[in-house]
């Protein structure tokens, strides 16, 4: 974290500071910290948004089945509903979906595959985004008209319509079956293309202010590569704004993978993903099987609101003028 | 000002242009049209009769004007799904979207400035909360599951509303409207609360912000020390000088909520352009996913530009600041 973004207020002791303890016991005494602990909404969003992590990550742990394995559905036990219910049967806790899939197990894989998709497509929107950024920024000049051109034309474009467009035009290329590990690079590939701009847009904002600083003159001068100036010296008094849009992001390209598999363009029925789940869900909600689309629709929104939260006070925190 | 006009429209064409390009290619590159078109067993022979009466064996350059200039026209080839022309299709289903995209419009507008002046106003009722929690889930909820959610609660549990469709439509030349009917009207309520919830979250936090900000300045001090009323200074002075940006946004957000109408177009079974584009994607139909792109293109630059134009002759402080390139 660089000095813009945690302004110290106590300095720490020059013997503290080597130890690994102190690094922990400056973040606790850190603005953001205190302004974390100050509220008991973002505590509570925080700790949901951990708990769908470690749900994913202990996804096969904590299931009675893989629900992406045929061999273990068995369609005996489908349409069962949840276990409070009158019909409900165990281990089924959320009930079964017309496969004879154990909802609770799905949504859990469901969830892992969301997560995958929503961290890998904000890590390659990010990259993209800060790379172009710092181009267009350092350079300026065409290159910079070029790269906010484009960006400016891409941002009249909602992502939705960009991501379905990508995919659209992927699935065309690579064939129209495409296996459930390459329709997840897909969508990784079209968040990515679809949420670059906003990263562009604010790293070339922040390197336009830092260039003109002393400390980028000193490091010009005593011969630096423009790459290892931009990369070691300018990148990181940009990062406060990037952690802010990256953490909105992730809640974005959650929601916009989710969208994509409701409309049937991303994840298959035997890889589903939450938004696949909610698909196949809606299907059974005229018959009465509502369990079948409304526990994934509750992780679903349980999660992305909580990023959300997360991300709103992110902004407060790291926003010098609100404090 | 004509010179911002002017390079605003160049820039516009500009941005058409580039789309086009971008169409083309999707139409061109992303797999053989040929292959389409015939069946799996067709000989080589009868394919390149094909691919020559389609013009594909020409230089690319010489396509890329061909199906330029067939795109002003509104031609944009044959959908391979339908075997029909895919502008007949999109003229079929426009008036469908552009009616749930206007009265989404209009729902959030009217919506959205009431909520926003009344939170602005009474900063700490039961109501300011409560819209501030829907607004916290107009933002973070998916617009399908609201619309599942909608259904659940108003066709499968009351039964009040279709789930699907668009009732019964009346025709008037080649333009389609369910206003008209009583069922036209009952299936058009959920998808346009659907598709205008997200847009009334925005209009609302922004009126609200607007709005505080306005009541702050010293015009509406003075206002106060004049001795109007305190409507006339709420509604007057205070909302009139709002409206600027909400109008902005707005008519700036109409262009996504044709876009955003491709999810509730899906969600409701809406018989628009947008389900035909899902419809397109899910089995690869290049020539109207290229004109679906060209088509939306065309609506979001146009607006943009008429927004850009119309908000500098509205507040004329922008006039002396759009001589730097922008």
């Amino acid at each position: 974290m660089s000095d813009a973004v945690v302004p110290h207020r106590v300095e720490p002791n020059a013997a503290a500071a080597r130890s690994g303890t102190s690094w922990l016991k400056r973040a606790l005494d850190s603005d953001i910290f205190y302004s974390f602990r100050r509220s008991r909404m973002t505590m509570v969003a925080a700790a949901i948004t951990v708990l769908f992590f470690l749900l994913a990550i202990f996804a096969s742990q904590l299931s009675v089945q893989n629900p992406f394995d045929p061999a273990q559905l068995q369609l005996m036990n489908s349409r069962i509903s949840p276990l409070w219910t009158a019909e409900g049967q165990s281990p089924f806790l959320l009930g079964t979906d017309e496969q004879g899939r154990d909802v609770f197990s799905a949504i859990l894989y469901g969830l892992r595959i969301s997560l995958v998709v929503g961290v890998l497509g904000v890590i390659l929107a990010g990259t993209l985004g800060i790379t172009l950024g710092l181009i267009a920024g350092y350079v300026g000049g065409a290159v910079d008209g070029l790269i906010m051109r484009i960006a400016d034309v891409q941002l009249t474009f909602p992502a939705i319509l960009i991501a379905l467009l990508v995919n659209g035009v992927a699935k065309s290329v690579l064939g129209n079956r495409l296996d459930a590990m390459s329709t997840l690079g897909v969508l990784v590939i079209a968040i990515g293309l679809s949420f670059w701009v906003q990263y562009a847009r604010t790293v070339r904002g922040s390197v336009m202010v830092e260039k003109s600083k002393d400390y980028v003159a000193a490091a010009q001068l005593i011969g630096l590569p423009a790459p290892k100036i931009m990369l070691r010296h300018v990148l990181p008094n940009t990062m406060g704004p990037i952690l802010v849009i990256a953490t909105i992001n992730l809640a974005l390209a959650i929601i916009t993978e989710a969208t994509l598999s409701f409309l049937g363009a991303g994840m298959p029925d035997t890889m589903p993903s939450l938004g696949t789940l909610i698909r196949i869900g809606n299907n059974y909600l005229f018959a009465g099987e509502w369990w079948i689309v409304a526990f994934p629709g509750i992780a679903l929104a349980g999660l992305i609101l909580s990023i959300n939260l997360l991300g709103d006070w992110l902004r407060d925190a790291l926003n010098p003028k609100l404090r | 000002m004509l010179a911002f006009t002017l390079r605003r429209a160049i820039q516009a064409i500009g941005v058409m242009i580039a789309v086009g390009v971008i169409a083309f290619s999707m139409f061109r590159f992303a797999g053989d049209p040929v292959n389409q078109i015939v069946s799996l067993d067709t000989p080589a022979a009868e394919r390149e009769a094909v691919r020559k009466s389609l013009g594909l064996d020409d230089p690319v350059p010489v396509q890329f004007v061909r199906y330029f200039t067939n795109a002003v026209q509104f031609k944009f080839g044959v959908s391979y799904q339908f075997r029909q022309p895919v502008s007949n299709l999109l003229m079929e289903r426009m008036p469908a979207t552009l009616e749930l995209a206007a009265c989404a419009t209009v729902l959030a507008m009217v919506f959205g400035i009431l909520m926003g002046v009344y939170s602005a106003l009474r900063r700490d009722t039961i109501l300011t909360k409560f819209f501030q929690a829907v607004s916290l889930i107009g933002i973070s909820l998916p617009t399908f599951l609201i619309g599942i959610l909608l259904i659940y609660l108003f066709s499968v549990t009351l039964g009040w509303l279709p789930s699907f469709g668009r009732g019964d439509v009346v025709r008037i030349g080649w333009w389609t409207t369910g206003l008209l009917t009583l069922s036209g009207l009952k299936a058009l309520i959920m998808p346009s609360i659907t598709l205008g919830l997200f847009q009334m979250t925005l209009i609302m936090r922004l009126v609200r912000a607007e709005m505080l900000e306005v009541l702050r300045t010293d015009y509406i001090r003075f206002a106060r020390a004049r001795g109007l009323t305190t409507r006339a200074i709420h509604f007057g002075h205070a909302l009139k000088n709002t409206l600027v940006p909400v109008i902005t946004v707005a008519g700036l957000q109409f262009g996504s909520v044709i876009a955003f109408a491709i999810i509730t177009e899906t969600v409701f079974q809406w018989p628009g352009m947008g389900l035909l584009f899902v419809q397109a994607v899910q089995n690869v139909d290049i020539p109207i996913m290229a004109a679906y792109l060209l088509m939306v293109s065309l609506i979001f630059v146009t607006i943009n530009l008429v927004v850009d134009i119309l908000y500098t002759i509205v507040d004329p402080r922008l006039r002396s600041t759009i001589s730097r390139p922008a």
